[in-house]
């Protein structure tokens, strides 16, 4: 069953400089029960594609074509502010990049896991119940004495681990993560991934994890969506991305990933070329610029993607880069 | 590599008063130690990582080693010159000498200052204003590989990349010998983060710099670091040879650390050695072993007593019972 399903979406923004094509014709779905990762470059669109999902684009945005739809029928571009206020911390949940800019510094954790609470009708005592269950879930130890402390009287790692708590307080359909590991060390960000994953299995949620780090997608996800430039280049299960990835996009972010390097390399790999101006698409396949297997197809017109199976490349060499050497 | 090596740190301690007057009453000791009994040597031209979780001491220690941060005691010799104890006056010249690339790209930028204006900075600090300073700003945007149409941007027009190009461009500016870059590619994409390494290998190769650098990313100390430190509680628990450490990690932190790094393989079977969360306080140190909390194999003894320092091959070690066999995770490089 489809959770979320994103069709056709466009976004554009008025800027001083013109319209800026945030999103172009983006795709993707979000089954009931899987967490499905989302992996671009900082300008792809990733954070255009929450806020667009959550209803909180900048009033300079509009959304220019395409439907959200949840759970089946509501399309979230057509619900009023009301109803998408009803739905943001009750059925869509949200944990951000830096847990201490999403807590309030100036209240006790225990006062904001029970404000969020207001919509449940329960008293103060089973408020406050609750949040004890749920920080024991994140595994904060001693949950009863911490729920009078302050933000700043917890670590990183635990303020990270409060914010997904305080998330799925109200066990929503659907979480969206948006790098939430990012701010954290290595070790932190592995203890959170598997907290994320036994909790989605708990709560029987679906995720849509926002990352730019391959190693966490890779980890956590079951599927996974591949965004350049405001478009979804390739899409599949995680499986067969980071082992047969089609689109040249997918293939280089991946190669340029140090993790994949079985040995010392004198030079790093990276990506020849610079994003294209979003207020000014080039014509043609959206990666054609930066592409070494561009030809005269690929700048005349965008690729129509085959959309066969669980795996989508647009790409008009999809095909023969598949053939080719894997990576 | 000559003789004496550029950089001697010796028993450097650094301490940040905390607490009050009441506390050293109660007779605890007051403040904390950020920075505890640290020890190395850094060469000309080699790379030098400082890993470990955040709040261990590593920018502490680089920012230590420039003089923005006392050092309470210890030595640092650095190119034939003992630093502590150095005035500001005396610093100065040091400090074109070690420059420091601070952690956020755009932040350490001063947003009123154009991309120019930036790049002439050092050279108006150390009293080199009578350069031709548009000579300067063209050679630093071309050694970064920036357009010159950039040098009048405003940070806030630069994407991360750019200002994190700036920055190396900033940093060497007065043609130093040791560069101490701390997160140089946190926050940036992983095609970028490739090209700032490679620019700052580049710059090592052709210029002979040094490179201190601090970051979160284990495979980026994999691909460019000669040695490592693994920073604990203001400590260096195990410091060696790069390679022989991915390989073979002696310490039970330091194998903890490499076998939480997260790998692009979904198919990956991962042996993790997996940590309680919960990093002991600054302000009360653990007894013995100060890992012993959250060591995977600790014993009574390391409770009691404060490991002695080991070798093991090229590693320097604190651990009453190091690894002698290679551990899972190292393995998965091979």
């Amino acid at each position: 069953m489809t959770l979320l399903s994103v069709k056709d979406l466009s976004v554009a923004f008025h800027t001083e400089g013109g319209r800026l094509e945030a999103l172009k014709r983006v795709n993707l779905t979000v089954p009931a029960n899987r967490i499905v990762g989302v992996v671009g470059e900082s300008g792809c669109g990733k954070s255009t594609l929450i806020n667009a999902i959550l209803g909180l684009l900048a009033d300079s945005g509009e959304v220019t074509s395409g439907e959200i739809l949840f759970e089946g029928d509501k399309d979230l571009t057509r619900l009023g502010s009301d109803q998408m206020r009803a739905l943001r911390g009750q059925k869509i949940a949200t944990v951000f990049q830096d847990p201490m800019g999403a807590l309030n510094p100036v209240l006790s954790v225990g006062r904001q896991m029970r404000d969020i609470q207001y919509r449940s009708g329960l008293s103060r005592q089973q408020k406050n119940e609750r949040s004890i269950d749920m920080l024991r879930k994140v595994r904060i130890p001693d949950p009863e004495r911490r729920l009078v402390q302050f933000p700043h009287e917890f670590s990183g790692g635990m303020k990270q681990r409060i914010a997904i708590a305080m998330a799925l307080m109200m066990e929503p359909a659907l979480l969206i993560a948006d790098e939430p590991t990012t701010a954290l060390d290595a070790t932190l960000e592995v203890a959170t991934i598997e907290l994320l994953k036994d909790l989605q299995r708990d709560i029987g949620c679906s995720v849509l994890f926002i990352s730019h780090h391959l190693g966490v997608i890779a980890e956590l996800c079951n599927e996974m969506v591949v965004m350049y430039a405001g478009e979804v280049v390739e899409r599949g299960t995680t499986h067969e991305i980071f082992h047969n990835a089609r689109h040249p996009y997918t293939r280089k972010l991946l190669a340029c990933d140090p993790a994949r390097l079985s040995r010392r390399e004198p030079r790093l790999p990276t990506i020849a070329g610079t994003l294209p101006d979003l207020r000014n698409r080039p014509q043609g396949c959206i990666f054609q610029p930066r592409c070494e297997l561009a030809d005269e197809v690929c700048r005349m017109a965008p690729p129509d993607a085959a959309f066969e199976g669980s795996h989508v490349a647009r790409c008009w060499h999809a095909e023969a880069t598949m053939a080719g050497v894997s990576p | 590599m000559s003789a004496e090596p550029l950089l001697s740190v010796s028993d450097v301690r650094v301490r940040f008063p905390s607490g009050s007057s009441l506390t050293s009453l109660a007779g605890k000791p007051r403040g904390i130690e950020a920075v505890s009994g640290v020890s190395f040597t850094l060469g000309r031209g080699e790379t030098f990582a400082l890993v470990g979780e955040s709040g261990s001491g590593k920018t502490t220690l680089a920012r230590t080693l420039n003089g923005l941060q006392a050092v309470a005691t210890g030595s640092i010799r650095f190119d034939g010159q003992h630093l502590v104890g150095l005035s500001e006056a005396q610093m100065k010249p040091v400090r074109g000498r070690m420059p420091m690339m601070f952690q956020d790209p755009v932040g350490s930028l001063s947003p009123r200052l154009s991309v120019r204006l930036l790049l002439a900075e050092p050279f108006v600090i150390h009293g080199l204003s009578k350069r031709d300073l548009n000579a300067e700003v063209a050679r630093l945007l071309a050694l970064v590989g920036l357009p010159r149409d950039l040098a009048d941007r405003y940070p806030h027009q630069l994407s991360g990349g750019q200002a994190r190009r700036v920055g190396v461009a900033r940093a060497i500016a007065l043609d130093p010998v040791l560069v101490l870059a701390d997160e140089p590619t946190a926050g940036l994409d992983v095609s970028v983060q490739g090209e700032v390494l490679n620019l700052l290998n580049d710059l090592r190769d052709r210029m002979g710099l040094s490179i201190l650098i601090i970051t979160h990313n284990l495979h980026v100390v994999r691909q460019i670091a000669d040695r490592m430190a693994v920073m604990y509680l203001g400590r260096f628990v195990e410091q060696g040879e790069t390679g022989a450490m991915f390989r073979a990690p002696h310490h039970p932190y330091t194998a903890a650390l490499l076998s939480a790094n997260p790998e692009p393989d979904p198919d990956k079977i991962h042996n993790r050695i997996v940590l309680p969360a919960e990093v002991p306080s600054l302000v009360a140190r653990p007894s013995g072993c100060e890992f012993h909390t959250r060591c995977p194999c600790a014993q009574p003894l390391c409770a009691s007593d404060v490991p002695p320092p080991v070798t093991i091959g090229a590693s320097r070690l604190t651990c009453h019972f190091p690894l002698s066999v290679e551990a899972p995770a190292a393995s998965a490089s091979a």
